[in-house]
């Protein structure tokens, strides 16, 4: 038998573009760039009552107070800019007004950009481990100016941290803790993010 | 001398061969990139900015709840609410919810769930104030607020 007429063996791959582009488009369509970046914060332990706070330790606590209209006091004082708080909690951490031997060491280690900070202010904290930054809201406090003053009080935190082990508080934050465990232990040793989020306030209403 | 003859002959086409390759390409990338989202979101979801933001470690350890005002307003009111796995639920049922999650999780691993707070900009703290009070009774205590980077400083 005679081979009849040759037809072409290739198959058409002239629409393999489009069928192509469509799955591309339903990919496009049906996925979310996931983003799962946010701040990290520890809640305290759950007690039945709240445990008192004592008179004598009010310096060593760094008072932050936002009402229900977004307004905020720090240390007894009205700011109106949140970016002040960072360079305030910064002050007050490493105020170190009565260090003991321990505080001390601590204070000979840091450099002296942090030294410089420190105003050993006898009304202030007495040293970063008893330094409590106390963040006090409304229940009627926007979620976006709690988030908003959270965040300079844990870039205070990340600041100091950071310039002890010589890196800016975004390369401490994105550092990887599992390989630098040492240097990441060194960042923190005796001065513990002490920040205390307060039960809020009812006196602004709860708003609508 | 023709002022209209055409000076060369070659070809006007643009070879197309290449182009599911390309595209294939751009499949791929899209595909290995993105991942398809477990949730949807009930709820309105705009994040506050902030500079101090931290990646998960390790994202089999956390899970999700998102509040903020329902988008279904004739059927669930204009009061923000809290949502976890599609449904709205009231925060007394939030310690039935942590512990459903953490039962998903190894023995040693239980201690280190994760919540992630997708809470939106609108939201008043009343709300996410006792969500946070119900986490810490049920021992759910490392949280994550979902928040984008602010941009130049």
């Amino acid at each position: 038998m005679a081979k009849g007429n040759r037809q072409s063996a290739e198959v058409n791959s002239g629409s393999m573009a489009d069928i192509a582009f469509l799955l591309l488009i339903f990919f496009l369509v049906t996925t979310t760039i996931p983003n799962d970046k946010g701040i990290t914060l520890q809640l305290p332990p759950y007690t039945e009552e709240p445990p008192p706070i004592l008179e004598e330790n009010e310096k060593n606590i760094f008072k932050v107070l936002v009402n229900a209209k977004d307004m905020m006091l720090v240390e007894d004082e009205p700011i109106f800019d949140a970016k002040e708080i960072r360079g305030k909690a910064k002050e007050f951490i490493l105020n170190f007004g009565k260090p003991d031997a321990d505080a001390m060491d601590v204070y000979n280690s840091l450099p002296p950009s942090l030294k410089s900070l420190s105003l050993k202010n006898p009304k202030s904290s007495d040293f970063p481990k008893e330094a409590i930054v106390s963040f006090k809201t409304d229940r009627g406090t926007s979620y976006e100016r709690y988030i908003t003053v959270l965040d300079e009080l844990k870039a205070a935190y990340y600041e100091i941290y950071g310039a002890r082990i010589g890196m800016t508080a975004d390369e401490f934050r994105n550092m990887d803790r599992k390989k630098n465990k040492a240097k990441y232990a060194r960042a923190r040793t005796g001065i513990p993010m002490n920040i205390s989020i307060a039960e809020p306030g009812k006196a602004g209403g709860t708003g609508k | 001398m023709s002022k209209f003859k055409k000076k060369s002959a070659t070809s006007q086409d643009i070879p197309t061969a290449a182009l599911p390759d390309i595209i294939f390409m751009l499949l791929f990338f899209f595909m290995v990139t993105t991942v398809l989202r477990q949730d949807e979101p009930e709820v309105e979801q705009r994040f506050p900015d902030a500079t101090q933001l931290s990646k998960i470690e390790k994202k089999s350890l956390v899970s999700y709840i998102y509040v903020g005002k329902p988008r279904n307003i004739d059927l669930y009111g204009k009061e923000a609410r809290i949502q976890v796995n599609d449904v709205l639920i009231d925060k007394e049922e939030v310690a039935q919810f942590v512990n459903e999650e953490r039962d998903k999780l190894e023995e040693a691993e239980k201690m280190q769930l994760t919540l992630n707070l997708k809470v939106d900009n609108n939201v008043k703290m009343g709300i996410v104030s006792d969500l946070q009070f119900e986490l810490r009774k049920a021992n759910a205590r490392k949280i994550l607020y979902t928040a984008l980077p602010r941009g130049m400083e």
